[in-house]
């Protein structure tokens, strides 16, 4: 009893967004199962998780470590590409298709790691709009390097080359007959056997909130936010700024890493173009929109502004129109004083019923 | 050749004694002490020959006309700048090449003349965070929730509570640090570097701001806090009541030299002091 009167209105909102994803992921679950879904619907499905991780990754590097970073999707780019790599090469080596898929998440979300400690160490000395530009040519960077590769794995293992004069070509991997192409250069990654599913879209999401929210209500959390609000006080009480703003960008990445390759065992085919600069602005929009250090914020934010243009899509025409419509009516309401107060209203009052409920069960 | 010098008539730098007070016996076991230190921007020396012990409990003023160099000599013990010249020595350890983390760790904590709180944070995480280098887990401990999590998330906030206690803050625990007002702002920051667990302890105008009462408070907090945790204080404070109140040594900092050192009672009588305050006497 006395551990329920401790609970915190951060572990009861942190509570309610594992409940509210779980229970909209059940509903829509069923609703799959039981063919009511349109086939446009269901294909949103997996992106849309993928994207929530994407939101909420990014926001603990801008809401909760305060860095604008402007190359999410080149980390979602490494996992992706990655991510297929080894899901494909290995498809011999584990026959279970989700034994795979986990396989290829785990590796896509290191290999996005490896990238976020290449570029953090560098880009973390650099502070504010510096750190936005590199960031940002970080992922112009990964999208043309990507542009560059070629892999194929046979009976031997795994062929790479690095295809920087652009006149080599995939024979010159020297594969023997056994030999698959994975990726091939500026045309991407084809031929994938799509693996991902809305289930394992679900878990990965809960995975990166439980993930992200456990570091935030942590002393490691508690440290990084530290340095969002005064890096000169922090460091006046002990905490290693470079330490701690590197575990943020680098758990970040990882989470992107893992999204990307989710996303990329999605579809049948992967072009590095697709995360380009237009995508990590995108998420950026779902994190700002969604209340900057919100993660329940990012949650919504990435499924509303998903499905937005997508629903939008029967009228072309008026599509970006209308979603532009909408991002500046969002941005009104929420720095609206009238809506700011009926918000801190409602919050308040949650919270008191809350405490209410954890005094009676201190009670009994 | 046993020619015994003249002395000057008059001194602006004071011999160097290593204590502020050299009747009280500190000397054998000073928590800090500055040789010789000092500071240049450029061309312009902000802070020279700065000579001064700290004892282990002792409660120590630094005071100065506006732009004399204390929040430098700040900024020097703390490394968020490195000395020119001269050496800091903490419980007999160089400081040299020391980061501001690290000093920390080896046992300064400080304020700021411009409240600098974590103000998104609660009054509580405010403190935790003060508290940061003694909560023992890693990330895996906490991303799992392992034992080891919980049982040090309480006694962190077992710790914290204790602390706040000192100036009876832990009603405002869940409040945001940035919506208090502006005394128990600086009660905080207080508080927080306290968390750290140093053995010296600045403070940077604590009373700033506050009105009488609030500053008579203070003054007791101040003691009740050295003779709580044993620790040396050092505060800047241009209110002369709290300084001469309790400040047991007192040195006095004008152009970045210090002209005076001595008990409350010699300072206030010290001609020089007078000076640098009030201006020079018209010759008639």
């Amino acid at each position: 009893m006395k551990r329920l009167k401790d609970v915190k209105g951060t572990t009861k909102v942190d509570f309610a967004t594992y409940l509210g994803v779980t229970i909209a992921f059940l509903i829509v679950y069923a609703l799959q199962l039981d063919g009511r879904l349109t086939n446009s619907v269901e294909s949103w499905l997996v992106p849309i998780c993928c994207f929530i991780v994407m939101a909420v990754s990014l926001n603990l590097v801008v809401g909760i470590s305060g860095e604008l970073s402007l190359g999410h999707a080149g980390f979602m780019s490494v996992g992706a590409f990655s991510g297929i790599t080894a899901a494909m090469s290995l498809s011999s080596a584990i026959p279970l298709a989700p034994v795979r898929l986990v396989v290829g998440i785990v590796v896509g979300a290191l290999c996005a790691a490896v990238a976020g400690v290449v570029v953090g160490v560098p880009v973390l000395r650099l502070r504010g709009d510096y750190l936005a530009i590199v960031t940002l040519a970080f992922g112009q960077i990964i999208k043309d390097l990507i542009n560059c590769l070629l892999v194929g794995y046979d009976s031997k293992g795994l062929h790479i080359i690095f295809n920087v004069s652009g006149l080599r070509s995939i024979s010159d991997l020297h594969m023997d007959d056994t030999g698959v192409a994975i990726i091939k250069g500026a045309q991407g990654a084809t031929g994938v056997t799509k693996l991902a599913s809305f289930p394992a879209g679900y878990i990965l999401v809960m995975v990166t909130l439980v993930v992200v929210l456990h570091i935030i209500r942590s002393r490691t959390g508690r440290a990084i936010m530290s340095i969002r609000d005064n890096r000169i006080a922090a460091e006046s009480v002990g905490i290693n700024v470079t330490k701690y703003k590197m575990i943020a960008f680098v758990t970040s990445a990882a989470l992107a890493g893992a999204a990307g390759a989710l996303y990329g065992l999605n579809y049948g085919g992967l072009v590095s173009s697709r995360f380009d600069f237009n995508t990590s602005i995108l998420v950026l929009v779902y994190v700002v929109l969604g209340g900057l250090g919100n993660i329940w914020g990012s949650v919504i934010g990435a499924t509303v502004l998903y499905i937005l243009p997508e629903a939008l899509r029967d009228f072309a025409d008026y599509r970006m129109l209308v979603y532009a419509i909408v991002l500046i009516l969002v941005m009104i309401a929420t720095n609206n004083p009238t809506i700011k107060t009926l918000f801190g209203k409602l919050t308040a009052l949650v919270k008191r019923r809350g405490s209410a409920a954890a005094a009676k069960g201190g009670a009994q | 050749m046993g020619e015994v010098k003249k002395r000057p008539p008059t001194r602006l730098v004071p011999v160097p004694s290593k204590n502020i007070i050299p009747e009280r016996d500190i000397n054998s076991d000073p928590v800090l002490e500055c040789q010789h230190l000092g500071i240049d921007f450029g061309g312009l020396t902000a802070v020279k020959d700065f000579n001064m012990a700290i004892g282990r409990t002792e409660i120590a003023g630094l005071i100065g006309p506006n732009g004399a160099g204390k929040t430098t000599v700040f900024n020097l013990l703390t490394k968020v700048y490195q000395p020119t010249r001269g050496t800091i020595l903490l419980d007999g350890v160089d400081t040299h090449n020391m980061t501001t983390v690290q000093v920390n760790r080896a046992g300064i904590a400080r304020t700021f003349q411009n409240i600098r709180l974590f103000s998104n944070l609660s009054v509580e995480d405010n403190v935790k965070v003060g508290l940061h280098n003694q909560t023992r887990y890693g990330m895996f401990q906490s991303i799992f929730r392992l034992p080891g999590y919980w049982r040090e998330e309480r006694r962190a906030h077992e710790s914290a509570m204790e602390l706040l206690h000192i100036f009876d803050m832990e009603d405002l625990a869940g409040h945001e640090a940035g919506s208090l007002p502006y005394g128990a702002q600086r009660r905080l920051e207080i508080v927080r570097a306290l968390a750290t667990n140093p053995s010296l302890l600045l403070l940077d105008e604590p009373a700033a701001g506050m009105n009488p009462s609030e500053t008579a408070e203070l003054m007791e907090n101040i003691v009740k806090i050295r003779d709580t945790f044993h620790i040396a204080i050092l505060l800047i404070e241009h209110d002369m009541s709290l300084v001469m109140g309790i400040c047991e040594g007192i040195a006095v900092l004008n152009f970045g030299e210090i002209i005076a050192k001595g008990t409350p009672d010699e300072i206030k009588s010290n001609p020089q002091v007078i000076e640098a305050y009030l201006g020079k006497k018209r010759e008639v």
